[in-house]
C-alpha cells in the first residue's frame, strides 16, 4: 500500500484499470472494443499520452502480438477485449501462450456482474472456458479488488514458469460514475503461490559430479533458457565443459548456432548428429527443457543409456514423461550460476580422452549432412530462400514464423546466435501466429528488422493484421515460402497415407502482391533461384514499408531429417540421396 | 487438500483431473474453522509416477494452499452413509440386528422401511452392503471418504 500522506485519487473502475496498467510500467495495450469494455477505452482514451492501445483486426492477433512482445522484450504482454466473442476469439491466442510459457496478461470484459448466469448479450464464461490453458484466472466481483487483482496477475504471469493470466471484469466492475479510492499495490501477497528462488545445492553437487564423470555427454536445452534470460549462464557452461550442445525448437538462440559445440536441432526434425548423439549419450543435462513428445520420440528409445539430469523450475515438469536421475528445481540462472561456481572450485576436469573420442564419433554423423538438399534445382527451395535470407541478415534480425515447413526450414537453416531473435508457437503449433506476432516485435523494436516467414495457408489465417501493420506503419518484411500447399500436412500424407492429398491443396489462393498493395503495402513475386537475393534486397531497401515478398517455391520439398510420431529418435528419415551435382 | 475457498476453486481441481486423465474416485469438500479455507478429500487412483504428477499438478494450482498425500502416513479414513432399507415385517429384526452388530442407527422409521446411517472406513460399508439380504435396498447415499492424519500436527497453511 501506498502510505504517502496525499490523500489517495478517487477514481472509478475503469480509470483504476488503466492506471494500473500505468503504475505496472506497461507501455502497450494490444485490443479491440466492444461493449463490456466501452468503460474503459473511455478511460483509455484520456490516458493516451501515457499508454498506448495498438487496434487489432481480430482479438487472435491481440494476443499474438502481445504474445510477440513478451518474446522479443522478456516483458509482459498485455491484452484487452471485449466479452463473448472477444474472449472466444483470444483463446487460441491464450492456449499459444500457455503452451509456450509466456507472460500475458489478458483483461477481457464481462457482462454486469447481476446478469452473469442469464445467457445475457455476450455473455461466456471466460474464466470457465480459459481455465485449462491459464496459468491462473480471475473473475472481479467487487470494485475494490480491480488493482488488487490485476497486480497479481502481473505478478503470476511473470514468475516462476511464466504463462498467461487472465482478468474477466464485469462492466458494472468499471462504472464511470462510481468512484473508489486507488492505491497501486506495491506488494502481492499469495499464500499458496511461491516460486522456487534457487536449486538444491546438494542436487547442483550430485550434478557436478556426474557430469565431471561422463564419458559421452550431451546438454540439451529448452525454452526455460530465454525466459529466465540465461543465455550467458548457459554459454559460460556450455564452453567451460566443452560438451555437445543441442536446443528444442523453443531455446535456439540460448546459445550460438553458429558455434561448433551447437549440433543442431534435436527431435522430430532435429539434426542426425544431435539426435545419435541423444541416442548414444550417457549423460544428458535437461536445462530448462520439458521432454516434449517432438522432442522425445517414442519413450521406450529415449536416451537409453543415460543418467539425466533436469533443471526446471516446474516441478511438476520433472519426470512427467521421461524418468530423472538428478532433478534440479529452480530458476535455470541461478542454477547455472551455483553450477559454475561448483565446477570452477572442483579439483576435476571433464575427461578429455573421452571427449574426443564422442567428438570424433559426432564429426562421423555430422559427415552424413543430413540436411542436404539441391543446391542447382531451377525451383527455389524454401531451404535455399531461409539461407539467402541469412546471407543478407547474418542475425541481425527478429525472425516470427508461422507453423509448418517453412517453421522448421527456418529452425534448421537460420542459425540464431541470440536469445529472443527466434519467435515462433512451438507448443501449440499455431497457425496464424506469425504475422500478428511480428506486429508486437516491430512494436518493441521499432528500429530493428523484422521478418515474418510463414507459408500461404498459415499466412491467411491472421491475414487482417496487414491493416494493423498499415495503421501503425509496421515495416514488417513478410517471407512467404509458397508451396501451394498445406506443407507439412502434405509431407505426413506422402509418407504415411501413400499420397493421398486430402484437402491439403490451396486451389483457390489469392494474388500475394495485389492482396498486400490493396492493404496499402509493397507486394513482391519472385520465382527464379538467381533472383531471390535481389529482390529481398529491394525489400529490405524499403525500410519504412511493409513488403510481402511471395516466394513461389518447390512445393514437393520435404523437410529432413524426420522422426515419424512414434519412432525413436535414431530412426530418422533422411534427405533422398542426391547426385554429385545436386550436392556441389 | 487445504484450498482457498472461492468461487472457481474447486472447478479448477476437478478440471485438472479430466484435462490430464486422472481419475477421481471420490471428491468431499467443505469449510474450514478459518472461513478463507476449505478442506477437500480426494481420492485418486493410479500408478506411482501418475499419483506424483497428480499431487505435482494439483500443488501448481494458486488456490491449492497445502497439500498432503495421507496414504503416505499413519491417518484415519471415515466415511458416512444413508442407506434406506425395505423392512417388511418378518425382516425387521434381522435388520435391526445387522444395524447392531455395524453399530449403525435407525434414523427414519415407516411401517415398511427403514433409514439407516453408518459412519466407518470405505470398506465397513462395503461390507453392510453386502451383509443385507438380497432385494432390501432402497437407495444408498455415500459421503465418500474424508481423512485424517494421525498425531499432534496439523495440517495448517503455515504447516
Amino acid at each position: 500500500m501506498d502510505n504517502s500522506l496525499t490523500p489517495p485519487l478517487q477514481l472509478s473502475g475503469a480509470d483504476i484499470v488503466i492506471q494500473t496498467l500505468i503504475d505496472a510500467g506497461v507501455d502497450y495495450v494490444f485490443g479491440y472494443p466492444g461493449g463490456a469494455v466501452l468503460h474503459i477505452y473511455d478511460a483509455l482514451f484520456k490516458k493516451a499520452d501515457q499508454i498506448k492501445h495498438i487496434l487489432v483486426r481480430h482479438e487472435q492477433g491481440a494476443v499474438h502480438a502481445a504474445d510477440g512482445y513478451a518474446r522479443a522484450t522478456g516483458r509482459c504482454g498485455v491484452c484487452l477485449v471485449t466479452s463473448g466473442p472477444g474472449a472466444t476469439n483470444a483463446v487460441t491466442g491464450i492456449a499459444t501462450a500457455y503452451m509456450d510459457s509466456i507472460p500475458l496478461v489478458v483483461l477481457t470484459g464481462q457482462v454486469p456482474l447481476p446478469v452473469i448466469g442469464s445467457d445475457a448479450f455476450q455473455e461466456v464464461d471466460t474464466v470457465g472456458i480459459t481455465r485449462p490453458c491459464v496459468k491462473h484466472n480471475f473473475l472481479v466481483r467487487k470494485r475494490e479488488d480491480l488493482a488488487p487483482i490485476i497486480a497479481k496477475a502481473f505478478h503470476i504471469a511473470q514468475t516462476g514458469r511464466p504463462g498467461p493470466v487472465v482478468v474477466d471484469i464485469p462492466k458494472d466492475m468499471t462504472d464511470p460514475t462510481q468512484l473508489i479510492p486507488y492505491y497501486y499495490p506495491r506488494e502481492v501477497q499469495l499464500r499458496a503461490y511461491q516460486p522456487p528462488q534457487h536449486g538444491d545445492l546438494e542436487q547442483i553437487r550430485k550434478a557436478v559430479s556426474l557430469l565431471l564423470t561422463a564419458q559421452r555427454p550431451v546438454i540439451y536445452t529448452g525454452g526455460g533458457v530465454i525466459a529466465d534470460n540465461a543465455a550467458a549462464e548457459l554459454t559460460e557452461l556450455t564452453r567451460l565443459l566443452g560438451y555437445p550442445l543441442t536446443s528444442t525448437l523453443m531455446g535456439l538462440g540460448g546459445y550460438p548456432m553458429t558455434d561448433k559445440q551447437f549440433v543442431g536441432m534435436l527431435g522430430m526434425h532435429g539434426t542426425y548428429e544431435a539426435n545419435m548423439a541423444m541416442h548414444e549419450t550417457d549423460c544428458l543435462i535437461a536445462i530448462g527443457a520439458r521432454f516434449d513428445d517432438r522432442v522425445t520420440g517414442k519413450i521406450e528409445h529415449f536416451c537409453p543409456q543415460a543418467k539425466i539430469i533436469h533443471i526446471d523450475i516446474d516441478p511438476a515438469s520433472i519426470s512427467k514423461t521421461v524418468r530423472v536421475d538428478i532433478p534440479i528445481v529452480g530458476p535455470v540462472g541461478s542454477v547455472l550460476r551455483e553450477l559454475l561456481r561448483l565446477l570452477r572450485t572442483s579439483p576435476q576436469r571433464p575427461n578429455a580422452e573421452a571427449l574426443t573420442t564422442w567428438w570424433q564419433r559426432i564429426e562421423e554423423w555430422r559427415q552424413v549432412n543430413c540436411m542436404r538438399y539441391d543446391r542447382n534445382s531451377d525451383k527455389i527451395k524454401p531451404q535455399f530462400a531461409i539461407e539467402t535470407l541469412y546471407q543478407l541478415t547474418k542475425g541481425d534480425l527478429y525472425l516470427t514464423s508461422d507453423v509448418g515447413q517453412h517453421q522448421m526450414f527456418a529452425a534448421q537453416f537460420y542459425p540464431f546466435d541470440q536469445p529472443r531473435r527466434w519467435i515462433n508457437s512451438g507448443g501449440l503449433g499455431t497457425m496464424g501466429f506469425g504475422l500478428p506476432a511480428a506486429v508486437g516485435v516491430q512494436l518493441a523494436h521499432p528500429d530493428s528488422r523484422v521478418v515474418c516467414v510463414s507459408g500461404e495457408a498459415s499466412i491467411l489465417m491472421c491475414i487482417q493484421e496487414l491493416a494493423t501493420c498499415k495503421q501503425y506503419k509496421l515495416p514488417i518484411k513478410i517471407l512467404l515460402l509458397n508451396n501451394g500447399y498445406m506443407g507439412m500436412v502434405r509431407q505426413w500424407q506422402e509418407f504415411f497415407y501413400e499420397s493421398r492429398y486430402a484437402h491439403t491443396y490451396v486451389e483457390a489462393l489469392p494474388d500475394f502482391v495485389a492482396l498486400a498493395n490493396s492493404f496499402g503495402h509493397v507486394g513482391m513475386r519472385v520465382d527464379q533461384p538467381d533472383q531471390l537475393a535481389k529482390t529481398l534486397q529491394d525489400a529490405f531497401a524499403l525500410t519504412d514499408r511493409l513488403v510481402l515478398i511471395d516466394v513461389v517455391v518447390d512445393p514437393t520439398e520435404n523437410v529432413y531429417p524426420m522422426v515419424a510420431a512414434g519412432k525413436g529418435q535414431h530412426e530418422m528419415h533422411l534427405p533422398p540421396t542426391l547426385s554429385e551435382r545436386e550436392l556441389a | 487438500m487445504l484450498v482457498e475457498n472461492e468461487a472457481g476453486a474447486l472447478s479448477r481441481i476437478a478440471g485438472l483431473f479430466s484435462a490430464r486423465g486422472y481419475n477421481i474416485e471420490s471428491l468431499t469438500v467443505a469449510p474450514t474453522n478459518d472461513p478463507s479455507l476449505s478442506r477437500m478429500t480426494l481420492v485418486t487412483s493410479g500408478n506411482d509416477d501418475v499419483v506424483e504428477q497428480i499431487k505435482k499438478q494439483l500443488d501448481k494450482l494458486i488456490d491449492v494452499v497445502k497439500l498432503l498425500d495421507l496414504s503416505t502416513g499413519q491417518h484415519i479414513e471415515r466415511e458416512m452413509m444413508l442407506i434406506k432399507l425395505k423392512a417388511p415385517s418378518p425382516m425387521r429384526e434381522e435388520l435391526k440386528r445387522l444395524v447392531d452388530i455395524f453399530r449403525a442407527k435407525i434414523i427414519d422409521v415407516t411401517e415398511v422401511s427403514y433409514v439407516v446411517e453408518l459412519t466407518g472406513s470405505s470398506k465397513k460399508l462395503d461390507a453392510f452392503i453386502q451383509a443385507v439380504p438380497n432385494g432390501l435396498i432402497t437407495e444408498v447415499v455415500r459421503s465418500g471418504p474424508t481423512g485424517i492424519a494421525r498425531g499432534a500436527a496439523g495440517l495448517t497453511p503455515d504447516a
